[in-house]
């Protein structure tokens, strides 16, 4: 069980969330414009890193908020959460090889209201580190 | 239930060679998949000078964590075909391999518990009696005949309102099946290297021509890959992505009991599989955990969730202990459909995104995907299981069917 520090709620109960996968993958800005091979990447390709990995959780049964998270997917430690829409906080184990797809002003949410909107310019000062032991 | 003894065991069923420096192909991963694909190689295309890559030891991944379940009562054509291939296989391949791993045809029952999974579950049995698999529909009492220990009152959250029910399917020994590939291989001449781990690929333009290994590098004319899990790992290092995202999936035992439980029952709706093993274990299977992982374990709720549906279904069980938990990571694809063909990479071959299902596709993995790698073109069972799919948007959607929990 993975103890998630939500930035709205504090500490919770993996079971309070749900998983929304790789974050920063953005909407096509031209989506008429893609051909087949790049539908289909936008579909259904994603990142599947061994490692440091930016995914997306919302904590469903809490504040309803959608939110970022750099976890280990080997250790399951979680690094660092961070809102939608701001760019991945960098670490010391982090590749930067992510941010290929990445477009962080589109950043693309299931739920259009329930994501927090931050503007672009508040970008390193409203990411949040985990707490120490925020994990299992 | 089946009453055989395990066979008499000899000290050692394959040899332990250095790598050559060069090979016709290599296979990435030593578990049931890649033992398959050797195996086939070597017998239907006469690859005899070829070599078994594992980075740990001989079927220690997901072959030697999976429920075993075999069954090919899948809803589409392309499916059944290919996993109806595999099960005609399996009821060989002892015979074959000369190696009884006690495939024990005790059936497979599919657990309806809602109006919506009644509807799903008679169209299945249609479908796959169009498709020549064997299936029946049970009303609650042909199930409660079938398998005394279920409890069918309709008082209970998730009520039996019948099952399908594949006569064929069943359970092997998994170690056993892994061990029987291997010493074949090792007769036909193929060498089997374990704690070799890949670190790279040489490639000569988009041509790959060689694998680096924690033993050296290998020259090869052909590469396989039948890592699971570890498939994106693999391709990022070859410079190509697949559409698949690796998920922890988890089992348990319980300690030894009498024979109580005389067939495989799954439940997708509760997502529970159940299974008594030749030794007298209650075998059981839960869902995958929700979020990406590589750590070959998964969160407790999970297991919870999965012993609840257990417990209430099968009373008896309430007094049974677990034994242990584990978890492998399992290859998921969106479509819930294996990918088996050529790759963007030139002489390189994928077998991946069984998802949680692969061992009982072990067969017909093998032989499709060794007939792939030695004539460059697919097989007419896995030529819908392209990578292309994903472009061309003829997806196979088993998840959409249903039949997904394995």
């Amino acid at each position: 069980m993975l103890l998630i520090p939500c930035p709205n709620c504090g500490s919770r109960d993996e079971t309070e969330f749900h998983y929304g996968g790789q974050a920063h993958v953005a909407y096509p800005e031209n989506p008429a414009g893609l051909n087949d091979r790049e539908w289909a990447e936008y579909l259904f390709y994603r990142d599947n890193t061994k490692g440091a990995f930016a995914e997306r959780w919302l904590h469903s049964t809490g504040c309803r908020q959608w939110f970022n998270m750099l976890r280990d997917t080997v250790t399951y430690d979680i690094q660092a959460v961070y809102p939608m829409g701001t760019p991945r906080p960098a670490t010391a184990k982090t590749n930067a090889t992510d941010a290929g797809t990445a477009s962080t002003a589109a950043d693309s949410t299931t739920t259009g209201n329930a994501a927090p909107s931050t503007s672009s310019t508040s970008i390193t000062a409203s990411s949040t580190t985990a707490p120490e032991g925020a994990t299992k | 239930m089946s009453n055989q003894q395990l066979p008499e065991h000899p000290d050692f069923l394959w040899r332990n060679p250095e790598p050559k420096s060069s090979y016709d192909a290599v296979i990435v991963g030593g578990g049931g998949h890649g033992l398959a694909t050797a195996y086939f190689l070597a017998k239907n295309h006469g690859m005899t000078n070829i070599a078994v890559l594992e980075k740990g030891w001989l079927a220690g991944g997901n072959m030697a964590r999976n429920t075993t379940i075999i069954r090919s009562n899948y809803l589409w054509d392309e499916s059944a075909a290919i996993y109806e291939h595999a099960l005609k296989l399996w009821e060989i391949l002892p015979e074959e391999l000369e190696y009884d791993f006690l495939f024990s045809q005790r059936g497979v029952m599919n657990l309806a518990h809602t109006l919506g999974d009644v509807r799903e579950s008679i169209r299945r049995v249609g479908a796959n009696k169009l498709n020549g698999v064997d299936a029946e529909w049970l009303d609650p009492q042909q199930v409660k005949e079938l398998c005394p220990i279920l409890n069918i009152n309709d008082n209970i959250r998730y009520p039996v309102m019948g099952a399908t029910y594949q006569p064929r399917a069943g359970i092997a020994k998994h170690d056993h099946v892994a061990w029987a590939f291997a010493r074949k291989c090792d007769e036909l001449g193929v060498d089997i290297i374990q704690n070799c781990e890949v670190t790279g690929f040489v490639k000569d333009g988009n041509r790959v021509v060689g694998v680096k290994t924690n033993q050296g590098t290998i020259n090869t004319e052909k590469v396989g890959l039948c890592a699971a899990g570890h498939s994106s790992v693999l391709a990022e290092m070859a410079g190509f992505r697949l559409p698949i995202q690796s998920h922890p999936l988890q089992a348990l035992v319980s300690e030894l009991h009498e024979p109580v439980h005389p067939t495989v029952v799954m439940s997708n709706h509760v997502h529970v599989y159940v299974s008594q093993a030749h030794k007298g274990e209650l075998v059981m299977g839960a869902g995958v955990d929700s979020y990406n992982g590589y750590g070959q374990r998964g969160s407790f709720h999970v297991i919870e969730h999965q012993m609840a549906a257990a417990v209430e279904l099968f009373p008896i069980f309430a007094r049974a202990h677990v034994l242990r938990t584990w978890g492998g990571i399992v290859d998921t694809t969106l479509d819930a459909s294996p990918i088996v063909g050529t790759t963007p990479v030139e002489n390189m071959f994928v077998n991946c995104g069984w998802g949680t299902g692969g061992f009982k596709g072990t067969p017909a993995a093998g032989l499709t995907f060794a007939h792939t790698i030695a004539t460059g073109t697919p097989h007419k069972l896995n030529k819908p299981f392209a990578l292309e799919r994903f472009e061309t948007g003829a997806l196979i959607d088993e998840h959409g069917a249903a039949a997904v929990a394995h």
